[in-house]
């Protein structure tokens, strides 16, 4: 049997190969800053890496060991304050924009996104401080959340309009055709089809806020202790890390390696699990 | 019951492009009627403004007066999603919603718009697909197969319960087997002939021995003006205008 490119001449095949490999290289070279980060986390990371890492309270300067687990449950609980702020404004103003936005009043919102999303995350984490902070007089975790789920805001709104859009028109004229009011088809019809590239916008969006580190300066603050309540400082993986790397104490800088590491396969963890449930439950339920 | 379409003085635009002329048409119920005529002749366009979707385009305009039995389509106190409600529609590219199981495709209507009783829902369900020919190749995996897996012919066939399971009075086909093989497109016109017992049809074809096939009427568009409407035969043995006796001996078009 001759391979089905045999009769090509020698010069398209070379060509062929040539093409094949840049393009296999620069794939490579993609993945490669990753494989680094990764791979240098691990390394210094895993050493300070343990149960106690996860399940204890910051020791006291000075003392050995101790752990991030009060960051850890912190940056959960300003990451869900976030969402509950981001996702749904964003998803709203996405609907907007793809099924009522082609106007002036449309291309204002858009506009403002795009500005949005450019204001670096220091910029709002000031805001915040001035609106929420300052006027409640203590750092807290809303305004923690607050500020990273304004951040949240203008991916979750892009990606949603860019998936509705994706929708066929004739999904829509469907939908219309049986006589659905035409809110209830965005909503039941249009926004279920869109869903699964939704939720990776969502996903994108979260991941990004989710090491965000300068806007909870001002807002979240950090804590040494447990706090549970919305209206307290509250430690943050990002914040602990950045006390901890930027301090004299050898023992506190290999924690920060080890909090990197935590931070990063929880976020990892979260986007996987996050988009496993999704594509399980596509196929199920109407309405 | 099918319910007899009264169609008058009426004109449709694209923006400032004119596309139907002062078309007067009487569908007669429980028959089914064929709008033939050249592409970009105003056929889709004309069964859209039937069921108020030409207005769903973005600066498209209507005047004229349609009526739906005793409906005013464009009257006052009418609204687009009632008119809907009693007009089925299957387009030319079988469209089911993608997410949905083929069960939840024919139960959407019904679904979307509040009915909730499952028993109410299996029925129809069941009815619908039998009425569209394809209950017993589906009937085994309603809930488990997404309505997007089956095969192109079966899809429109999906798309057609889908539209039945509303209870509709009038049936609008625009070009429903041009994007499908012959066996399927016999199905589809098969499927059309039982249909006329119970609804009122008009279906948009470029086929004309399609036409032939499944209309006792048939009404030919050309260039927006309705130029000639009359018994099938009539049209295609003895037309009264030489441009409906050109189109239909395929001297143009």
């Amino acid at each position: 049997m001759r391979s089905p490119s045999s009769h090509l001449s020698f010069a398209r095949r070379f060509t062929n190969a040539a093409a094949m490999s840049v393009m296999f290289v620069m794939a490579l070279l993609v993945i490669a800053p990753l494989v680094a980060i990764l791979t240098y986390l691990v390394y210094r990371g895993i050493g300070s890496l343990s149960w106690s890492f996860l399940t204890h309270l910051p020791a006291p300067p000075g003392e050995p060991g101790g752990g991030m687990a009060n960051a850890i449950v912190g940056s959960g609980i300003i990451l869900l304050i976030a969402s509950l702020v981001g996702i749904p404004m964003g998803i709203g103003s996405g609907i907007f924009l793809a099924e009522y936005g082609r106007n002036r009043y449309g291309n204002l919102i858009r506009f403002t996104a795009d500005v949005l999303n450019g204001v670096p995350s220091i910029v709002i984490g000031m805001t915040v401080y001035g609106l929420v902070v300052i006027t409640q007089r203590h750092f807290s975790s809303l305004a923690g959340g607050i500020a990273l789920g304004i951040m949240m805001i203008p991916t979750v709104t892009r990606s949603t309009e860019e998936m509705l859009l994706m929708v066929p028109q004739s999904i829509r004229e469907a939908a219309w055709g049986l006589g659905v009011p035409r809110w209830r088809t965005t909503i039941s019809v249009v926004l279920r089809s869109a869903t699964s590239g939704i939720i990776t916008g969502i996903m994108l969006a979260f991941a990004r806020v989710a090491g965000e580190t300068a806007p909870l300066m001002f807002t979240a603050f950090g804590n040494s202790y447990w706090s549970f309540r919305v209206n307290q400082a509250m430690a943050a993986l990002p914040l602990q890390i950045f006390y901890y790397a930027t301090s004299p104490s050898d023992d506190w800088r290999r924690q920060a390696w080890a909090g990197a590491l935590v931070l990063i396969v929880l976020i990892v963890g979260t986007v996987a699990v996050v988009r496993i449930a999704a594509r399980r439950g596509t196929l199920r339920g109407v309405a | 019951m099918g319910t007899p379409i009264h169609v008058a003085n009426l004109n449709a635009w694209f923006g400032s492009h004119k596309a139907l002329q002062d078309i007067n048409l009487e569908v007669p119920p429980n028959h089914a009627t064929a709008i033939i005529g050249p592409s970009g002749c105003g056929k889709s366009t004309f069964v859209r403004c039937l069921n108020r979707m030409h207005e769903t385009v973005p600066e498209a305009r209507v005047e004229g007066t349609v009526r739906l039995g005793d409906t005013d389509v464009y009257g006052n106190g009418s609204s687009a999603v009632e008119v809907r409600r009693k007009v089925g529609m299957v387009f030319q590219k079988p469209n089911p919603f993608p997410t949905m199981s083929i069960y939840d495709n024919v139960a959407a209507g019904l679904k979307l718009n509040g009915v909730r009783n499952r028993r109410h829902l299996d029925e129809s369900v069941e009815r619908s697909l039998r009425q569209s020919a394809l209950w017993d190749e589906v009937k085994d995996e309603l809930k488990k197969k997404s309505g997007a897996s089956l095969s192109g012919g079966q899809q429109q066939r999906l798309c057609i319960a889908r539209a039945l399971a509303v209870e509709p009075e009038v049936m609008l086909m625009d070009e429903p087997a041009s994007a499908l093989d012959p066996i399927s497109t016999a199905k589809i016109e098969e499927l059309i002939y039982q249909l006329k017992e119970q609804y009122t049809i008009v279906i948009v074809t470029h086929n004309m021995q399609q036409a032939a096939r499944v209309a006792e009427f048939t009404g030919f568009f050309l260039m927006g003006h309705l130029v000639e409407f009359d018994k099938t035969e009539t049209i295609f043995t003895k037309p009264r205008d030489k441009r409906t006796e050109d189109y239909v001996t395929g001297r143009f078009g």
